[in-house]
């Protein structure tokens, strides 16, 4: 290639940096200056380091196991329905690919208001329940309320990673395996499953970020009565206005999504998962 | 072509729209408004901006604390805000509002002596703020759902109304249950005061349903819960839509607010801030907007214009304060306060 086109190329790429430097550098910064500096603006550790007082531990590990649940179920409700999708005939793929995709067009915040409307103790579905004489459910404002309202948002995250993995399967590959005598089993556990893993790890990634950052679902899902590590950054910025600390507990979170991004760097090396 | 064309013309002919509207309502200049959501009859506007000339460029927040940093920050200049009583105090403490004219506010003899009075908590002289809105924080209960008459903060740590009670989700309404409840004042820094309100608040965690806002009064217009702490603006508003509700305030005393007009000091149309707190203040404004939000409105004027009799004589939003004990408004209490609220609070949360 000759300079001219080089320098061409960069120049198309000029709009990215500065969008990517406005947008990403500079806020980052700030994260971190806010993190390491006090009040007073000298360096400190502190706001990283109060993780480790009780309040802010238990959060931080009850978002971890509220989102890693999540994942998994996910995972396993996903799989299924990805090779499922991968079965039908083209015409009907990209109907069923569309209907999923259809709730996405709602905003995030109204879909979760309205599985609060629809678990609450008068709310829909315990007005069918009562309706048939059928014990009502009670789980708004439950742990089991946030997993389900993230288990709900971020399915779609798992889905379209693992189904574009396995599209991209070669037909003859499995063919011939089964021409060498595999079993279904055999052909699913050797062929099938390793690889679709890039799309598996980009799927985990894509539910457990958002789910472990989330603290919109855990306030209209949770009643505010479970205190995610989200909700605890969330709360410094708006009510306490002590961006120090939120900032501090901000780079912690970070530490967790750097690992599980440094997984998916790892697994992912053709960008499989890249389908959104 | 013709579509390229049409790209190109679109936004040029958009923006002269745009600047062609702003030259013709703007002869005046203009106000920015900062105010809380739905805070506000938005026909007060348009009818300010027809008697006047002066556009309205109106922003809102949804909590005192949301506002704060961005008027400190002086990033963007407002003209009028509207925050609550404690706020104004740490607004004057920390210089950044700028003392009003009176002279240019004639309409504020229609603001009843004892709402002035009463602002002096916050603002000694009554130099920087003019009030807009005042209430009482209460409970708020379903006749229906209840058994015994309800007139003690007690009711919200009753064992027979677990998972029916909502509570309040900000520090200083949570605490100021918890600290009447224990008979001390809402606005204590005394360590040993504050430790037995956050025992009584962990206490109650298990009782609760859930800590919510602005979402009491939808729960409780939907029968979704017996018990919830609100403010008596919103009481009055679910009465409306619910007729079993009921609105009392506790015996133990409770938290008179005050929401008031006032002008920060990098204000760029200070007149025209004047001009429309004073137009805020006339008679048949304020009750316009009482009537569309429901908040008690200190404006002597428009209290005689109401003319349904059931709400001109309502306790819930005019209610004779002599008969209770113990009101008090909340003040500033440093940023060592806050932080020590704040680190309370979380550990109840986290409980």
């Amino acid at each position: 290639m000759n300079k001219k086109a080089l320098l061409k190329k960069k120049l198309l790429g000029t709009p990215y940096f500065i969008w990517s430097a406005i947008f990403i550098l500079v806020p980052l910064g700030m994260v971190f200056y806010y993190g390491l500096t006090d009040r007073t603006g000298s360096f400190t550790l502190e706001n990283v380091l109060a993780i480790s007082t009780p309040e802010h531990a238990k959060a931080l590990g009850i978002a971890l196991l509220l989102s890693l649940i999540a994942t998994l179920i996910c995972l396993l409700l996903a799989y299924p329905l990805a090779m499922i999708l991968c079965g039908q005939k083209n015409g009907r793929q990209s109907f069923i690919v569309l209907i999923f995709i259809l709730p996405m067009w709602m905003n995030f915040l109204l879909r979760t208001l309205a599985w609060q409307t629809l678990l609450e103790k008068t709310g829909v579905i315990n007005s069918i329940l009562n309706f048939l004489h059928l014990p009502s459910l009670n789980i708004i404002n439950t742990p089991y309320a946030i997993v389900l309202g993230m288990v709900y948002n971020f399915l779609p995250f798992m889905v379209l990673p693992i189904y574009n993995a396995l599209s991209k399967i070669d037909g003859n590959v499995i063919n011939a395996a089964r021409d060498l005598g595999a079993n279904p089993i055999q052909v699913f556990m050797k062929i099938t499953l390793p690889l679709s893993i890039p799309g598996i790890i980009s799927g985990i990634t894509m539910v457990f970020i958002p789910a472990l950052t989330t603290f919109v679902i855990s306030k209209l899902l949770g009643g505010s009565k479970i205190l995610l590590i989200g909700n605890v950054i969330e709360e410094e910025f708006t009510q306490a206005s002590n961006w120090h600390l939120g900032s501090g507990l901000s780079i912690v979170l970070m530490l967790f999504i750097i690992v599980n991004m440094l997984l998916t760097a790892i697994f992912d090396k053709d960008g499989e998962g890249s389908f959104l | 072509m013709k579509k390229l064309l049409c790209f190109v013309l679109l936004p040029v002919f958009g923006l002269s729209l745009l600047t062609g509207c702003g030259k013709s309502s703007a002869e005046n200049g203009e106000v920015i408004v900062y105010n809380w959501g739905e805070y506000i009859d938005p026909e007060t506007l348009s009818l300010f901006e027809e008697e006047t000339g002066i556009k309205v460029v109106y922003d809102e927040y949804d909590t005192n604390e949301t506002m704060y940093p961005k008027v400190e920050a002086g990033a963007s200049a407002y003209d009028v805000i509207c925050p609550s009583d404690y706020m104004i105090q740490k607004m004057i403490d920390n210089d950044l509002l700028a003392e009003i004219n009176l002279d240019n506010i004639p309409n504020i003899k229609n603001i009843g002596q004892q709402y002035l009075e009463q602002s002096k908590e916050f603002d000694p002289e009554n130099k920087y703020s003019v009030p807009y809105c005042f209430g009482t924080v209460g409970i708020l209960y379903n006749k229906t759902m209840v058994s015994d008459p309800i007139d003690s903060w007690a009711v919200l740590w009753d064992e027979q109304y677990a998972d029916n009670i909502l509570m309040q989700d900000s520090v200083r309404d949570a605490f100021m249950v918890a600290l009447k409840l224990n008979g001390y004042s809402m606005n204590t820094l005394n360590e040993a005061e504050l430790q037995a309100a956050k025992n009584s608040l962990i206490e109650q965690k298990p009782l609760v349903q859930a800590y919510v806002i602005d979402q009491v009064r939808d729960k409780m217009i939907g029968d979704e819960a017996a018990i919830g702490v609100i403010y008596s603006g919103e009481a009055i508003y679910t009465q409306r839509e619910n007729e079993n509700l009921e609105y009392v305030i506790p015996k133990e005393g409770t938290n008179v607010w005050i929401d008031s007009w006032v002008i920060p000091k990098n204000a760029p149309n200070k007149e025209n801030a004047e001009k429309f707190i004073d137009f805020m203040c006339r008679g048949d404004i304020a009750l316009k907007n009482f009537e569309y939000i429901t908040y008690s409105t200190p404006n002597t004027a428009a209290q005689e214009l109401i003319e349904d009799e059931d709400i001109k004589n309502s306790k819930i939003a005019f209610p004779d304060f002599s008969q209770y004990e113990n009101l008090e408004t909340f003040q500033y209490l440093g940023s060592d306060g806050d932080a020590l609220y704040n680190s309370l609070w979380k550990e109840v949360k986290s409980e």
